[in-house]
C-alpha cells in the first residue's frame, strides 16, 4: 500500500511531438491518497486509459515520474510494481477453468496453494460464481466472463493500487449497479487504493470518495462529488457533470460589474483576474421562475420525472431551469431568478469569482 | 415453435449434383474396378475382394504405407513447430508486415513440378548450388541419386522450405487476432513468456493449428509431384511414397484391379487419420 505521485507528467503516442496537441497527456501532477477510492472522469479520448497505463507500467510516460511512497518507480516492468489492473473488455485464459483463473495472478507469485484457495474462494464468495469454479472460463457469458477479470484484479490483497478501465461496459444495467456497489463495499472493507475510470457520471459520483475530471489530456478539477457539483472549477466540469449540465452563458464584464444580455448579474463573491472570455456559470437547480427577474420565452419544457426542465430564451440565449410544481407555457413570457450564492464568473472557462464564506452551501 | 421448412434442400441440390460428378462417380468408378478383373475390350471378370487382401498383404504396399507415415510424421513434426516459431517472430504491426507475408506466401505460389525441378537442379554434384557447396566446399558427400538418406533429407527439406509457409501465415492469423489486452493482462498478471504461450497465444491458434495440421496432413500423405520429379522415387525404393507406387502400378503395370483397391484403402487411411486427427483436437471443446 502506498501513495502515488504522478509529478510532470507528459505523454505522447509520437516520436517527435512538437505541440501540445501531439500530447495525449499534457501536465499531470497528481496525488492519489493511499486507501482512496478515486474516479478518473472525463469523454472518450481524454486520455484516461492511457493515465493508468502509465501509472500500472504497461507505458512508460514520454517525460515525468512517478513515485509509489517515495519509491520512484517510472522504469519498473508492471509486475514489479504491485498493482492491479482490469480492462475494459473481459480477458480471461480460455483454456484454465474459472477457479485457476482467479488463482493466477497468485501463482505466478508463488504464493502457498493454501493462501491461494483461501483468497479465490473469497473472491468467488463477493463475485457470486462460487458454483462456476470448476468449469472452463471459456464456458462463461460475457458478464461472467469479466466478473473474473475483475476478481483476478481483486485476488491479491498486498497490491498498491486496483485500478479499473471502464469494467462495467459489457456489464448489464441492473448486474452493473450491483457489481459497483460491491466494490465500494470491498474497498471499504480492505482500504485499497481504488482508481476506477469512467466516462459515466453516475458511475464516478457514486463509486469514489474523489473524482479526477480529465479533459483534452489535462486534468481539471479533483474534487468530492459535492465539490464537482456545487462549484464547479471549470465551465467543462459544470457541463459534464449533472444533468442537464450547468448554464455557461456569455458574459461582459465593465467595471466590476458583469451583466449577460443587458441584465445585471450578482455573483457569489469578488471577480478576479482580468481579461478574457468571460462567462456566467450557473446550473439550472438554481435557476428559478420569478415575478421579476431576468425577462425570457419559453421555448421548451421538458417533464423528466420528478420535476421539469424548463428552457428560455433570454435575449438570444437559452438557459435552463429546473422547475417543480407549476410549468409554464411554451411561448410564455416569464422572468428568470438566479440563486446569487451559485452564481459564477467563468474566465477563459477557468472559475473567476471568490468564494464569500457565508455563500457556501 | 421450431419451424420445420423443407425447403433448404433445393438449396444444397446444387452442390450436390456438383459433388455427385466430381466425387461420388469417379470414386465408384474405381470400386468398379477395385473389385473386377479386365485383361482390356470391356469384359470384366467378378473378383470380389481378392484385390484388397493382395494388396493389404503385400511387403511393397506395406513398405511404401511405413515410408508414407515416416515421411508425413516427419515432416509434421518440423513444419508446425517451426511455423509457430516463425509466425510468432514476426512483426505484429510497421512496414515489414507485408514484406513478411509476402516472402513467406512466395514457395506456396511454386507451382509443385517446378518445386520438384528446382530441388533437382539445386542438389546436383558439381552443379547445382547445394550439391556444390556440400560436396566441394564442406567436404560432406552428397548425393541424393546415391545415397537413399540424402534423399530423405532432400524431400524432407523440399517439403518444409515449400510448405511451412502455411502453418506460418495460418498462425500468424491466430496471433494478430488476440488483443493487446490479453497481453497487458498478463504482464498485469505477472505471467511467464512461457506462460503467455501456454495460455494466451496457443489456444488462441488452435482452431488455425487445427486446419494447419490437416491440410499438412492430408497434403503430405497424398504427396506426388516433388518427390516424383525429385527422385523418382529413388533410389531404389527408398524415396516410393504410397502416391508414387500407385502410379506405378496403375500406370506402369496397367494393373487397374490392385490399383483401384490400392486408391480406396489408401482414401480410407487419409479419411481415417483425418477424422482421428480432427476428433483430438477439438475434444475438449465440446464439454
Ligand atoms: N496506442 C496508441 N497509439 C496512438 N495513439 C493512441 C494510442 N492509445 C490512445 N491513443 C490516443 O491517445 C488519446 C487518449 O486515449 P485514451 O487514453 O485511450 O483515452 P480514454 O481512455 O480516455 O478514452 C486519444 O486521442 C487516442 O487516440
Ligand atoms: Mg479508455
Amino acid at each position: 500500500m502506498a501513495k502515488i505521485t504522478l509529478s510532470n507528467l507528459r505523454h505522447s503516442y509520437m516520436p517527435n511531438p512538437t505541440g501540445p496537441a501531439d500530447y495525449a497527456l499534457k501536465e499531470i501532477d497528481l496525488d492519489w491518497q493511499d486507501g482512496g477510492a478515486y474516479a478518473l472522469l472525463g469523454p472518450s479520448g481524454c486520455g484516461k486509459s492511457t493515465l493508468l497505463n502509465i501509472i500500472s507500467g504497461l507505458l512508460t510516460p514520454s517525460e515525468g515520474r512517478i513515485l509509489f511512497d517515495d519509491r520512484d518507480v517510472t522504469d519498473l516492468p508492471p509486475d514489479q510494481r504491485n498493482i492491479a489492473q482490469v480492462f475494459q473488455f473481459p480477458v480471461i485464459y480460455d483454456t484454465m477453468t474459472v477457479r485457476n483463473n482467479l488463482a493466477f495472478p497468485l501463482r505466478n507469485r508463488g504464493v502457498d496453494e493454501g493462501r491461494i484457495a483461501r483468497r479465490v474462494a473469497e473472491i468467488a464468495k463477493m463475485l457470486e460464481v462460487e458454483e462456476m469454479l470448476d468449469i472452463r472460463a471459456s464456458h462463461l457469458s460475457p458478464d461472467n466472463k469479466q466478473k473474473i477479470s475483475m476478481g483476478r484484479g481483486l485476488v491479491r490483497d498486498d497490491v498498491n493500487v486496483v485500478m479499473f478501465d471502464e469494467p462495467l461496459t459489457v456489464i448489464d444495467p441492473h448486474l452493473k449497479w450491483k457489481l459497483r456497489s460491491k466494490l465500494k463495499e470491498l474497498h471499504q472493507r480492505v482500504r485499497a487504493t481504488m482508481i476506477y475510470v469512467t466516462h459515466d457520471q453516475t458511475e464516478a459520483l457514486t463509486f469514489a470518495d474523489q473524482v479526477v475530471v480529465m479533459q483534452d489530456g489535462e486534468i481539471v478539477q479533483i474534487g468530492t462529488p459535492v465539490e464537482l457539483f456545487e462549484r464547479p472549477q471549470h465551465t467543462f466540469v459544470g457541463h459534464f457533470i449533472g444533468s442537464p449540465g450547468m448554464n455557461v452563458l456569455p458574459a461582459e464584464e465593465s467595471g466590476g460589474a458583469v451583466s449577460f444580455q443587458g441584465n445585471r448579474i450578482t455573483l457569489e463573491g469578488a471577480v478576479t483576474g482580468q481579461g478574457g472570455t468571460t462567462q456566467v456559470g450557473i446550473r439550472p437547480e438554481f435557476v428559478s421562475l420569478a415575478h421579476s427577474g431576468l425577462p425570457a420565452r419559453v421555448s421548451k419544457v421538458s417533464d423528466v420525472g420528478r420535476h421539469a426542465v424548463v428552457e428560455a430564451v433570454v435575449g438570444d440565449t437559452p438557459v435552463k431551469a429546473i422547475v417543480e410544481g407549476e410549468l409554464p407555457e411554451q411561448g410564455a413570457e416569464v422572468h428568470l431568478a438566479f440563486r446569487p450564492d451559485h452564481t459564477r464568473l467563468y474566465r477563459d472557462g477557468w472559475l473567476s469569482t471568490e468564494n464569500e464564506g457565508s455563500a457556501r452551501t | 415453435m421450431k419451424t420445420e421448412n423443407q425447403k433448404a434442400w433445393f438449396f444444397v441440390l446444387p452442390v450436390l449434383l456438383l459433388v455427385a460428378f466430381n466425387a461420388l462417380v469417379p470414386i465408384m468408378t474405381v470400386v468398379n474396378y477395385s473389385v473386377q478383373e479386365t485383361f482390356g475390350n470391356n469384359v470384366f471378370f467378378w473378383q470380389g475382394l481378392d484385390w484388397f487382401e493382395q494388396i493389404l498383404r503385400s511387403d511393397r504396399f506395406q513398405a511404401a504405407l511405413g515410408r508414407q507415415f515416416l515421411f508425413t510424421f516427419l515432416i509434421l513434426i518440423i513444419e508446425i513447430p517451426l511455423g509457430i516459431i516463425i509466425a510468432l517472430s514476426m512483426p505484429k504491426k510497421g512496414m515489414w508486415v507485408p514484406v513478411c507475408l509476402v516472402l513467406m506466401a512466395l514457395p506456396m505460389l511454386i507451382p509443385w513440378n517446378v518445386v520438384g525441378a528446382m530441388w533437382n537442379i539445386f542438389t546436383l554434384p558439381k552443379i547445382g548450388l547445394l550439391g556444390y557447396f556440400l560436396n566441394d566446399v564442406l567436404g560432406v558427400s552428397y548425393d541424393m541419386t546415391q545415397n537413399p538418406f540424402a534423399a530423405w533429407v532432400t524431400i524432407i527439406v523440399m517439403d518444409v522450405w515449400h510448405w511451412t509457409s502455411l502453418v506460418v501465415l495460418l498462425s500468424y492469423a491466430g496471433l494478430v487476432s488476440i488483443p493487446d489486452a490479453y497481453y497487458q493482462a498478463a504482464k498485469i498478471d505477472g505471467a511467464s513468456p512461457w506462460k503467455v504461450f501456454r495460455y494466451i497465444q496457443l489456444p488462441k491458434m488452435k482452431t488455425v493449428l487445427t486446419i494447419a495440421i490437416l491440410l499438412r496432413f492430408m497434403d503430405s500423405f497424398n504427396i506426388y509431384t516433388e518427390p516424383f520429379v525429385l527422385t523418382g522415387g529413388g533410389p531404389g525404393n527408398s524415396t516410393t511414397l504410397l502416391s508414387i507406387d500407385l502410379v506405378k502400378i496403375a500406370l506402369g503395370q496397367f494393373d487397374l484391379g490392385p490399383a483401384a483397391a490400392m486408391s480406396l484403402i489408401y482414401f480410407a487411411i487419409t479419411l481415417l487419420v483425418s477424422w482421428l486427427f480432427y476428433t483430438l483436437m477439438t475434444k475438449d471443446d465440446a464439454q
